[in-house]
């Protein structure tokens, strides 16, 4: 009985199942199998044993997938840090992948792998949402958020130079055409999940022509969507008040630029669940979609059984949804949920419990 | 010959103003520079002067009413006279968001008059209900660079480039004051917010020169580095690991905030800004408060605390003990707290209640 509310409240917690208009999965199934064909980075670390959870669930949940191993260990190719091969035509066949932590080696000069995944595939807005987990308590109650990130631009353009000896410039890049693409996604994703506002995130005040373009194409995009509510705000404010009182965001959907909307998001993951252990992500494109955990590859417990596939198994799921299998979606979404909900003997040590990945990823499988 | 002297005695520049830098007292009085900005600026300031009033502190105000609304003109008038006195109490100056007017003057004067450390205080109060306690973190924030640089240009429509600028030798100072800080303040670790993973180049520089100032000259102390947005995470979740925390400007900005939010609100926060010649006295998180201007609502602490740090800058630690001391006992006693900390008193009232409570002290 207690369950079946908590189920009942619980659901929807990636509340995608109506998908925005833009960067829909135009994917068909296998016509011999019947089943979609995805593309699964397992990733570094702790990378394998989760994904290992999530491919297990997935068979569990019977869910029409076939997947399609994929390792994009970075090579350069003239210079610049790239993607094999083999890995971008699977990406590019399926259209849609699923991805586990990645180590970026440091000190060879490569370009973080998420950046060149991004870059390579054109994934222009990173969605991020973060919801309490009912049943789970952490210091903040009734965190509902949701982010989008651009993702291709901004601090990140990764054009610095020496100027001179101990003088560095960096250069935030910011233009019409990706501000206009990401705020319109932002709008259309609030209409695909019922939030009534849209607010930009920006610092105006300070970086007057930059952030002041972001705002004024969202200005202008607001006319084509009289149905949605566009507000704007200083980030110091937003994330003054994102932290006094999240519950006052749970109607928006907030978008911003690359380096503000990465602050923002970690920072509403601490408020969601305290840590990236529990945050799902999809980095959205045109026509290529990429779903992954957004937390570290933890190699200190890599290999003992002890990560938690959870972030995993959610953006697996707001994949589900993205795809249309919302059935599936629902099915998996509510399990791992109440197997959090349920006891702390069945939550990973991250969460302060005592179960392994294989216990939790049973206990799913149970539930299901 | 100045700026030697101070190079000579390196670790006490920063921290406490050396003597030759502090004002000239005239007849045992000082004269310092009173701002009282926008917003509930001036409501705050008055409640500070009263209380100084009544405690008969040698202090002289010049006040420099302007808004940050008037052009950008007016703000020399307040560089000047900060020039003069060496020693600032100021509020917050609102910049409008839109791309009317002109830039912020709140970074101009910190710009003109090279104010480059800001320091803010966040820590627990005991009285106001917050879902943490016992936080006690210190940001010391790189002032006149990085993301401020206000150097902007439309390469062609539709298309901006803004120009983030780090440098060595301001790296540098802003490292020196953080360790000169804790080690004065017996902190044990001070730790470098940064985004070098992606700005390799700028924030590497950043993160690389506090690591070699603490490492070479500061043996004494941990030094420690975190990223921006892991840094925000940690600092909602679990704040208690921070100490000092050191940053170009706008991580600060946004620690700052979540720092306030965490031990209940922008006003508590006291802070300061400091350069080599100059001191400027502010609220910590600096929010302008237009929403409630004028309604005699603003919780005056942070600038009363901002206030004391001012006195203890000037050796007037007595002044400093006994206001902040009243200060606080108002706030546990919770009779006479503002709204924002879930009291009903309005600023007057607070502001009363702290005078009556030095009467007593």
């Amino acid at each position: 009985m207690f369950r079946q509310s908590i189920v009942k409240q619980s659901c929807r917690f990636l509340a995608t199942k109506k998908q925005p208009s833009i960067g829909r999965y135009t994917g068909k199934p296998n016509p011999k199998t019947g089943k979609y064909t995805v593309s699964f980075i397992e990733g570094d670390g702790v990378g394998p044993e989760i994904s290992k959870s999530v491919k297990a669930i997935f068979s569990a949940a019977k869910v029409p997938i076939e997947w399609e191993s994929c390792d994009v260990s970075p090579i350069f190719v003239n210079g610049l840090t790239t993607i094999p091969d083999p890995a971008v035509a699977s990406i590019n066949k399926n259209l849609i992948a699923l991805k586990g932590p990645l180590a970026t080696p440091i000190g060879k000069g490569h370009r973080s792998l998420n950046l060149t995944l991004r870059k390579t595939f054109g994934l222009f807005a990173n969605v991020r949402p973060a919801k309490s987990i009912e049943g789970y308590k952490t210091t903040y109650e009734n965190v509902n958020l949701v982010l989008i990130r651009e993702n291709t631009e901004g601090e990140y353009s990764g054009i610095e130079h020496v100027v001179a000896p101990g003088v560095v410039q960096s250069i935030k890049l910011i233009t019409q055409d990706a501000s206009e693409r990401v705020i319109r996604y932002a709008f259309e994703y609030a209409r695909a999940v019922d939030r009534s506002k849209v607010l930009v995130v920006h610092k105006s005040t300070i970086q007057r022509l930059a952030d002041g373009l972001f705002v004024d194409v969202a200005k202008k995009l607001s006319s084509e969507y009289p149905d949605i509510e566009l507000q704007t705000e200083l980030l110091d404010n937003t994330v003054l008040k994102t932290v006094q009182h999240p519950e006052a965001y749970d109607d928006v959907v907030v978008v911003c630029p690359n380096l503000y909307g990465d602050i923002l998001s970690d920072l509403n993951s601490g408020l969601s669940a305290g840590s990236l252990g529990l945050t799902p992500s999809a980095n959205i494109g045109h026509t290529v979609s990429i779903f992954e955990a957004v937390h570290g590859s933890a190699p200190d417990i890599a290999g003992q059984n002890k990560a938690n596939p959870t972030a995993l198994l959610l953006s697996s799921v707001m994949m589900l949804n993205h795809m249309g299998l919302t059935e599936h979606a629902d099915k998996i979404e509510k399990a791992v949920l109440t197997t959090i909900a349920s006891d702390a003997k069945n939550r990973t040590g991250d969460l302060g419990g005592s179960a392994s990945t294989s216990s939790f990823t049973d206990a799913v499988i149970e539930r299901l | 010959m100045l700026r030697q002297g101070i190079a000579a005695q390196k670790k006490s520049f920063a921290t406490l103003a050396a003597e030759q830098l502090l004002p000239k007292k005239y007849g045992g009085r000082y004269t310092v520079t009173l701002i009282p900005g926008d917003g509930v600026g001036k409501e705050v300031t008055d409640s500070v002067v009263k209380i100084f009033e009544n405690e008969n502190i040698p202090i002289d105000w010049e006040t420099i009413d302007i808004s940050g609304l008037e052009n950008t003109e007016n703000v020399q008038r307040a560089v000047e006279s900060l020039k003069r006195n060496k020693v600032g109490l100021k509020g917050i100056w609102h910049t409008p968001a839109d791309q009317t007017g002109h830039g912020s003057l709140n970074v101009a004067l910190r710009k003109q008059l090279d104010i480059f450390a800001n320091v803010a205080l966040f820590k627990s109060i005991p009285g106001v209900k917050t879902r943490l306690n016992n936080i006690d973190m210190v940001i010391i924030r790189e002032n006149t660079e990085g993301e401020y640089s206000g150097l902007e240009h439309e390469s062609v429509p539709g298309v901006v480039e803004s120009l983030k600028i780090m440098t060595r030798a301001k790296s540098e100072r802003i490292a020196r004051f953080a360790f000169d800080f804790a080690l004065k303040n017996n902190r044990k670790s001070v730790c470098a917010v940064h985004k070098a993973n992606i700005m390799k180049l700028g924030d590497g520089l950043f993160r690389n020169t506090v690591n070699e100032i603490g490492a070479n000259e500061y043996p004494e102390l941990d030094v420690k580095n975190i990223i921006v947005d892991n840094a925000s995470m940690q600092a909602v979740a679990k704040p208690h690991q921070f100490d000092v925390l050191v940053t170009p400007n706008l991580y600060g900005s946004i620690l700052g905030n979540i720092g306030s939010a965490l031990i209940g609100g922008p006003g508590l926060v006291p802070g300061a800004n400091f350069g080599r010649e100059y001191a400027v006295f502010e609220p910590g998180s600096r929010h302008v408060g237009l929403d409630i201007k004028g309604q005699n609502v603003a919780n005056p602490t942070a600038m009363i605390l901002s206030s004391t740090l001012m006195l203890r800058h000037l050796g007037l630690n007595a002044y400093a003990d006994r206001i902040s001391k009243a200060t606080y006992d108002v706030i546990s006693e919770g009779k006479s707290t503002t709204r924002d900390i879930g009291g009903s008193a309005s600023t007057s009232e607070f502001t009363n209640a702290v005078i009556e409570k030095l009467a007593k002290l």
